[in-house]
């Protein structure tokens, strides 16, 4: 009961009795790569998850994701459908799941307040939602992973006016920042009358700039400690020309570090997309979002909570499986750079 | 000295974000396409128009207008919501308490629970009760605050009804707050209580995991041999020694999370319809009132960037071999 | 400088039997210590049948190398060991009392109070950000029922029976601001808080600058001294026990492998590992461009030990029955037992080394090296 050491953590112990029986070898730690630590640090994780066999947990985030993207592609496609997303039934308004009195057959996730087969909002909700989300980790992970290998290969003062305008980024919090930049580019569509600049678009654009300066300074620190290797030296000190260096051998190794976070990053584009909903500046109903659906219908929270509780459940296990998916391929990552 | 030294290059380099910042909110308004009082007051009229396009300093040269802008900030003057003529500052002044009021709370309740919870599970890492913590905090850093919002006034607002599930009355930071009478602030708590736990939920979860692991470092290291040799409590061991080597990336996290607070905290306030800076800036996206906006994103950016200077200083307390070694970095 | 020099070792050792005289009442019986570890590779022996006693007020060296168990005996002994995957069995009395089944709760009115410990890195054993007075007036504050104030003035008194100038000031300082030697010195003063009965002092001198080594070791030697405490200094290095001990244990593998006072270990070692150890220690009277001799190999595998002799794969003196049969603890005087099948300074040991330098190599393959600086030191005496 009272023994302090917690060495009963799961790869712990064998390093506390190395160190009393003299064979303390610091591995870890000091020899970690940055961008393991900083992914942990900002997403509050710390890639203990089992290394070798998948847990039951990861088998669950794997079978719902697989699940959600088939759900989305085919209500987009058409595949399978649930029926007309926004057809109105307006005697089974409001009705809940599975309710019998005057529903429409194969509502299985009841109505919205409008009377719309809540199943097919969720299935086209979903594609309006991972759409959103992963093209904004898409073009946030492009030009911020770019421009982080730039400043961490480079160094000097490329590095410095990169990190500077990183920083300068993330000094306006997230949220503020994508409701500003929908605000404006908004108002600039409605003014230009641009057809280019789709309310999709625009979140897109806004959640990806958002995204930029914070994997621009994990694609930095990752591609900092990659340049200082030896097999880079090795390569650059035989003149090979910069792109060349950078893409056979800085990319290849900071690749995965960037992909293991960009899970993450869909994660939280999916909840950066909702709290825009909520606010107002979502994607534009009638086409649904989980965010909107949550948004439209949050004043009959109270009278007919299914609606909003429908939709957060599909954002909570999505966000949860792909928080999951992160830690395990980040703690697998931390086994290839062990090996290394 | 060292620190007055240290503090010299940090403030040099507060101004420059600080530049940069503000340079950025001057920025939104004159991207906007054409004539940007058309996007501004598209339906007002032409002595409107030419008032507001004064007021921007259109038609000036490009930094003479930021440095206008810059000149009329530092004075106080943010421009002045367009449909009732009121100024921005005022608004903000009015709203901006009630904001950090929630946040305060939020912060108090998150730390007051996620410390104890981290060095809980870190004295006994790999037990049950450490395994479940974590797994909860996993699951809790899964929710976004806009369901949980909606989760709390749905089930402990209205079904339980134990609190309000929107409103607000004024608290102490608050001008209009009136003093004298008691039950003033006791109705404040009742209207702050289920947003601040909204609030609180997310970021126990991000500080007690973080908490945990630095915990569980520092309980390998020498001196905590040394003092268990010593015959000191355990409780006096984690609170006293192990606590506060452990807390540094604790507080980094917990200023740089003032961001995703301040990003919740807007959110929160339209659910829950607390008047704080949160719900006017959706008001302004409603209304178009873009000069308002720039002034609530200017205002936050230099709160945000205060903090994290702060941060920056609160290391020198928590740990005193930084106040030689820092000043290399 | 201060390094221990092989003339003085024997001087020290002469005068060491007299240091204390006063009453020798046992205060510290072990017998028969197991302390095994559970791994994920097995059973990790590290401290395997170890028995001594300590009377008080007296000095016990153990000495090994690095993996050879001296420092989780030490803390076997005061229990400060992580506790899951640990077995500990066998016998602690101290002062009577017997201390096996306590856990951490018994233990901790002990510990500090009744023996306290000296940890080997100065560097990392004080509490980096809480101030030197306060680490040791906890102690104080933990045990004594005393005032605050009169615990701080405790403190100062302690800094400065352990040679810390300006101690009222340093008590607000923090260790970084301590060099290695005075943060050793704050160490002392820490263990030395609540007037222990016993003292370990795990190689307390090690991380320390060699020029103050000496300083350290005196300076306990003085506290100790004063205060009629008992101390088990744990060492790798024989140099640093003579003289300042009245017994020394060589422990090798876990186990103890000779076991003498600390004239007759120097003057008539039987243990062939004692005179490897001994060979390492540098000495002042040879040419220095000598280079030290060094033993061959590592400490042998806790989990899957040898059979046989644990030092023999390492042993200039091994015979193919070192391979086969472990030698017992065998007691050739009163107070001097040693393990081996062919002892140093025996006609036995004499054949073994003789049949090994015939053949170049050892019963184990090891490439022969005659042993002679240690016999050099012997004919000295």
């Amino acid at each position: 009961m009272e023994d302090l050491r917690p060495d009963a953590v799961p790869g712990g112990s064998g390093s506390a009795m190395e160190e009393i029986v003299g064979e303390s070898i610091n591995r870890g730690l000091l020899g970690a790569p940055a961008e393991i630590s900083i992914a942990a640090i900002e997403t509050g994780g710390e890639g203990e998850s089992s290394r070798h066999k998948l847990s039951l947990g990861a088998k669950f985030a794997i079978g719902w994701m697989v699940f959600v993207i088939l759900f989305a592609i085919f209500a987009k496609l058409g595949i399978i459908t649930w029926g007309d997303p926004n057809e109105s039934f307006t005697r089974c308004a409001r009705r809940g799941p599975f309710s019998k009195e005057g529903s429409v057959s194969g509502f299985l996730a009841g109505c919205d307040s409008n009377g719309r087969n809540m199943m097919a909002r969720l299935a086209l909700g979903a594609w309006s939602s991972l759409y959103v989300a992963i093209g904004a980790i898409i073009l946030g992970f492009t030009i911020g992973g770019t421009l982080g290998v730039i400043a961490g290969y480079f160094g000097g003062k490329v590095d410095t006016f990169l990190t500077g305008l990183f920083n300068i980024f993330l000094s306006i919090p997230g949220v503020v920042l994508a409701l500003a930049l929908v605000a404006f580019l908004q108002g600039s569509a409605e003014q230009a009358q641009d057809a280019i600049l789709s309310p999709e678009l625009i979140l897109i654009i806004a959640i990806g700039v958002v995204s930029i300066p914070l994997v621009g300074r994990i694609a930095r620190a990752s591609a900092l400690s990659w340049t200082q290797r030896e097999f880079v030296l090795a390569a650059r000190s035989q003149g090979a020309k910069h792109r060349r260096v950078i893409i056979k051998e800085v990319l290849p190794n900071v690749l995965p570090a960037i992909f293991s976070i960009s899970l993450l990053g869909v994660a939280i584009a999916i909840v950066v997309e909702g709290t825009l909903a909520i606010l107002g500046v979502g994607i534009k109903p009638p086409t649904p979002s989980w965010g909107n659906i949550i948004a439209t219908d949050r004043g009959n929270l109270f009278t007919s909570p299914h609606i909003v509780f429908e939709a957060s459940m599909m954002i909570f296990f999505t966000v949860l499986s792909l928080n999951m998916l992160g830690d395990v391929i980040r703690s697998r990552f931390d086994v290839r750079e062990g090996v290394l | 000295m060292e620190l007055t030294k240290l503090i010299a290059r940090r403030a040099v380099q507060l101004i420059i974000v600080l530049l940069f910042v503000s340079f950025f909110t001057f920025l939104l308004v004159r991207l906007l396409p054409g004539d940007p009082t058309d996007v501004i007051i598209p339906f007002g009229t032409a002595a409107k128009k030419a008032e507001l396009r004064s007021d921007l300093g259109l038609g000036k040269p490009f930094f003479e207008q930021y440095a206008d802008y810059l000149n009329n900030v530092l004075h106080g003057n943010l421009g002045k919501q367009y449909s009732s003529g009121r100024p921005v500052s005022d608004l903000v002044t009015q709203s901006f308490p009630v904001s950090i009021q929630l946040m305060i709370y939020a912060q108090f309740l998150a730390l007051l629970f996620a410390i104890p919870l981290g060095i809980y599970s870190a004295y006994r890492a790999g037990s049950r009760a450490d395994t479940t913590i974590n797994t909860t905090g996993f699951a809790l850093l899964a929710i976004p605050n806009f369901v949980v919002a909606l989760f709390l006034s749905y089930f402990v607002g209205a079904q339980l009804k134990w609190l309000p599930t929107g409103g607000y009355a004024p608290g102490w930071l608050d001008p209009l707050f009136d003093g004298t009478r008691g039950a003033d602030i006791g109705e404040h708590f009742n209207y702050m209580l289920l947003p601040a736990i909204t609030l609180a939920l997310g970021q126990i979860a991000i500080y007690m995991r973080l908490l945990r692991s630095d915990m569980i470092a520092t309980l390998q290291e020498n001196f905590i041999s040394m003092a268990r040799s010593k015959g000191i409590s355990n409780r006096r061991i984690l609170w006293r020694h192990a606590l506060r080597p452990s807390s540094l990336t604790l507080l980094t996290v917990v200023g740089l999370n003032v961001g995703a607070l301040i990003g919740g905290a807007v959110v929160v306030e339209v659910i829950f319809g607390i008047p704080g800076m949160g719900l006017k800036i959706t008001q302004a996206i409603f209304s178009r009132e873009y000069i308002e906006l720039q002034g609530y994103v200017l205002v936050i950016a230099v709160l945000f960037v205060l903090i994290n200077f702060t941060v920056d200083f609160l290391y020198t307390i928590l740990d005193p071999r930084i106040r030689r070694g820092r000043s290399a970095t | 400088m201060s390094k221990p020099k092989p003339t003085d070792i024997e001087k020290r050792v002469s005068a060491a039997g007299s240091t204390v005289t006063q009453s020798s009442e046992t205060l510290l019986e072990v017998s028969d210590l197991t302390t095994y570890f559970r791994s994920s590779r097995g059973l990790v022996r590290a401290v395997d049948g170890v028995s001594f006693k300590l009377d008080r007020g007296k000095t016990l060296g153990i000495v090994g190398e690095s993996g050879s168990g001296k420092t989780v005996l030490a803390r076997s002994i005061m229990e400060l060991l992580p506790r899951s995957g640990l077995e500990r069995n066998g016998s602690i009395l101290f002062e009577g009392t017997e201390l096996i089944d306590f856990g951490p709760k018994e233990m901790r009115p002990y510990w500090g109070a009744q023996m306290s410990m000296i940890f080997q890195d100065p560097m990392t054993s004080l509490n980096p950000v809480m101030k030197i007075g306060n680490q040791i007036s906890e102690s104080i504050r933990e045990h004594l029922d005393v005032s605050k104030q009169y615990a701080k003035e405790l403190s100062e008194q302690l800094l400065v029976s352990v040679r810390i100038p300006e101690a009222a000031r340093r008590l607000d300082e923090y260790p970084h601001q301590l060099s290695g030697g005075m943060r050793q010195r704050v160490c002392i003063a820490v263990a030395l808080a609540c007037g222990p009965k016993l003292l370990f002092a795990d190689e307390p001198t090690t991380a320390l600058d060699v020029t103050v080594q000496a300083q350290v070791l005196d300076l306990m030697a003085t506290a100790q001294n004063e205060r009629f405490m008992a101390m088990i200094l744990i060492t790798h290095d024989l140099g640093v026990v003579a003289g300042r001990t009245d017994e020394i244990v060589v422990m090798y593998a876990g186990r103890i492998v000779e076991r003498a006072d600390t004239k007759t270990l120097f003057s008539n070692m039987k243990m062939p590992y004692t005179e490897a150890l001994l060979k390492s220690i540098p000495r002042v009277d040879q040419p220095s461009h000598l280079r030290l001799s060094t033993i061959p190999g590592r400490p042998p595998d806790l989990v899957n030990p040898p059979e046989g002799c644990k030092f023999a794969p390492r042993c200039a003196y091994a015979q193919d029955r070192c391979t086969q049969e472990e030698p017992p603890l065998r007691e050739i005087t009163p107070g001097h037992e040693y393990r081996c099948w062919f002892p140093v300074g025996t006609p036995e040991g004499a054949g073994a080394l003789a049949n090994n330098r015939a053949q170049g190599t050892t019963a184990t393959g090891l490439v022969f090296q005659e042993p002679e600086v240690a016999t050099t030191t012997r004919g000295d005496g």
